[in-house]
């Protein structure tokens, strides 16, 4: 009980000196969009791809507290439910309705897949289960090329091309609706874990998987439901991506660097850090693309390298996650 | 165990063989693919040395081999040097970069290794895109000079065959005892006296190394063109697979990692109804998670379960 009750508090706890840090950001992002318009409207854009980043790396992370895995084939299985809906809205649905589906079959989709081929390899190495995720990567790609082609496809654009004018400031309203479907997801997603009995049920199965199992939690299948809520996030990623990218089976590859740099910046075991290293990373990106004229569009990806490499060197548990201590 | 040692001795010359007589036999096409194995089988014995045998994970080495294929491309394009010369450059170059590689890899283990090296992997490709004066851009460079189909098959294997020797005598002493003795035990090696941070980041450089010869010859076999897209996210996964495929931390089973990286996806091409391009990634990517699920240990280890059950019933 001792044992539980210090754990709990070293992972609530979020130093000061972060705190601080990210209240002086949000200061100047504030100041800076009043100023400078373009700076506002790149900051609305930042955060539209940032939500984006941040729900893929929550389902990275989702998986990650779970099981200690990386699903390297997280981003394939959105783009793959991404063109699902595209084929569904081929046959006559209406966006939404093809959303909403598509977003029940990702659920089922990945608890499929971790029943099938994550769960015999789940107790080896950690190279072992690497690398069936990196075969699942490559499965995926061949798949959807193979059905529908690798060439560029186009969906009707979810929200409209109209422009919302603030002043002199210009607002994508794409970007305001990827930003409100992706944060509204992430809030659902924070409610079911906190206030249903489900939830309660899996994260019990994630934090303390034998003592679960001893009140009559089925581990196993919380597990799997763990898998197919991380596969919706990652359709509703790939959805939110595809009005700026289109429809290739490349599209999420570039996403999935991002994310895995969002998630370890927030902390690889904090959800909360997911959803703000991701939008951290997203204006961050922006921004500086923006203002540095040396960081072109081919450097974004070595950028978030390194921010990846900074962080996992300099703090390695990231902005919210707890310190790692290992006894030897 | 004289009698093991002596039928060991006798595949490896039978091996030897084979691989000698083969090109005769074959077409130039064929002898094209043969090279093609034997670079993989030289970039995966690096990659083991890393990941089978100081346990450091590695999804990064297409990188490596991006960094030794365009030394070779640009010193042959804008230096005109013959192409054999600009494989010890490549070596040396690439093993510097590993070595840089490895320093902040001494921080990170397990999945985080993972995540960096990935984004390395991904991160090279973009640069060679950027600083396009000096690399070519999208277009890519190409050698001044190649070699014929012939020539390429003997270079690549008799480069493969001295890295195997290279590594055999490298992980068989000193050197190959402290690799292993981090990997079981880094706190164990660090009080037997084993510096950990000089042989991890030793390890990385040499592992680089391998990869960086690697990628020298992959560019020459790719008709002397270095091109980012030659060197992406996929290929570094492909080592990562014939690794596995091979059982990590043996050396004997790096062949049959490198048979199934540079050969199953041609043979599943001329396979009909999945021999188009996609055909092939399905094939490939299904076969990996079956390998995985069937055989944990790779090939090797499904060998030596099958000796062991002989000696068992004998």
């Amino acid at each position: 009980m001792s044992a539980l009750a210090r754990k709990s508090t070293v992972g609530a706890g979020v130093s000061l000196p972060i705190v601080g840090a990210l209240v002086a950001i949000a200061i100047f992002l504030v100041v800076g969009s009043l100023s400078s318009s373009i700076f506002a409207q790149q900051t609305v854009a930042g955060l539209a791809q940032g939500a984006v980043f941040g729900s893929l790396a929550l389902a990275l992370v989702l998986i990650y507290r779970a099981t200690e895995v990386v699903n390297f084939a997280q981003g394939e299985m959105g783009m793959a439910m991404t063109y699902v809906g595209y084929q569904l809205t081929l046959w006559g649905l209406s966006y939404w309705l093809a959303f909403t589906l598509t977003l029940a079959i990702a659920f089922v989709f990945g608890v499929v897949v971790q029943l099938t081929v994550i769960r015999p390899v789940q107790h080896r190495s950690v190279i072992a289960v690497v690398i069936v995720t990196v075969g699942l990567f490559i499965l995926i790609d061949g798949v959807v090329s193979w059905i529908w082609g690798a060439d560029l496809k186009f969906m009707a654009a979810p929200f409209g091309n109209q422009v919302y004018h603030v002043g002199s400031v210009a607002f994508a309203r794409q970007d305001l609706g990827v930003l409100l479907v992706s944060i509204l997801s992430v809030i659902l997603l924070w409610v079911l874990f906190q206030f249903t009995k489900l939830g309660l049920a899996m994260r019990a199965a994630a934090l303390r998987p034998a003592a679960a199992s001893l009140v009559g939690i089925r581990v196993n299948w919380m597990l799997a439901i763990g898998w197919g809520l991380a596969s919706v996030l990652g359709a509703v990623a790939g959805l939110m991506t595809e009005p700026t990218q289109f429809l290739q089976p490349t599209m999420m590859q570039a996403i999935l660097i991002y994310a895995f740099a969002a998630a370890v910046l927030g902390g690889l075991e904090s959800p909360a850090g997911a959803v703000l290293g991701g939008v951290l990373l997203g204006v961050f990106l922006n921004l500086v693309g923006q203002y540095v004229h040396f960081i072109t569009s081919e450097l974004r990806l070595p950028v978030a390298f390194a921010v990846l490499l900074v962080v996992l060197v300099v703090k390695p548990g990231g902005l919210l996650g707890r310190r790692q201590v290992r006894r030897v | 165990m004289r009698a093991a040692r002596h039928s060991r001795l006798i595949v490896i010359a039978a091996t030897v063989v084979v691989i000698g007589l083969l090109p005769s036999t074959m077409d130039g096409y064929h002898q094209g693919l043969a090279a093609r194995v034997a670079i993989y089988f030289i970039a995966i014995l690096g990659l083991n040395i890393l990941t089978g045998y100081t346990g450091q994970i590695s999804i990064g080495h297409g990188a490596f081999m991006a960094i030794g294929g365009y030394t070779t491309a640009i010193l042959s394009h804008d230096h005109h040097m013959n192409l054999l010369l600009t494989l010890p450059i490549a070596l040396a170059i690439s093993f510097v970069v590993g070595l840089l590689v490895g320093l902040p890899a001494l921080r990170l283990s397990g999945v985080y290794l993972a995540l960096a090296t990935f984004a390395f992997a991904v991160s090279v490709p973009q640069l060679a895109l950027k600083f396009s004066k000096f690399t070519g851009g999208s277009n890519g460079t190409q050698t001044d000079t190649s070699f014929s189909h012939l020539k390429l098959y003997v270079v690549s294997w008799i480069c493969a065959g001295i890295s195997l020797v290279l590594a055999w005598l490298l992980l068989r002493g000193r050197i190959g005892r402290a690799f292993r003795a981090t990997r079981d035990s880094p706190v164990a090696a660090a009080s037997s006296g084993v510096s950990l941070p000089i042989y991890k980041t030793l390890a990385f450089g040499v592992s680089a190394a391998y990869a960086g010869v690697a990628g020298s010859l992959y560019v020459i076999a790719t008709n002397g063109f270095a091109q980012p897209q030659e060197f992406g996210v996929i290929l570094s996964l492909q080592l990562l697979i014939g690794a596995a495929v091979a059982g990590l931390g043996s050396l004997w089973g790096v062949l049959a990692g490198a048979a199934f990286v540079g050969l199953l996806p041609t043979i599943s091409a001329s396979v009909p109804l999945i021999g188009s391009a996609h055909g092939q990634d399905v094939v490939f990517g299904l076969m990996v998670i079956l390998i995985m699920l069937l055989l944990p240990n790779g090939v090797v280890g499904l060998l030596a379960a099958v000796g062991r059950r002989r000696q068992a019933r004998s």
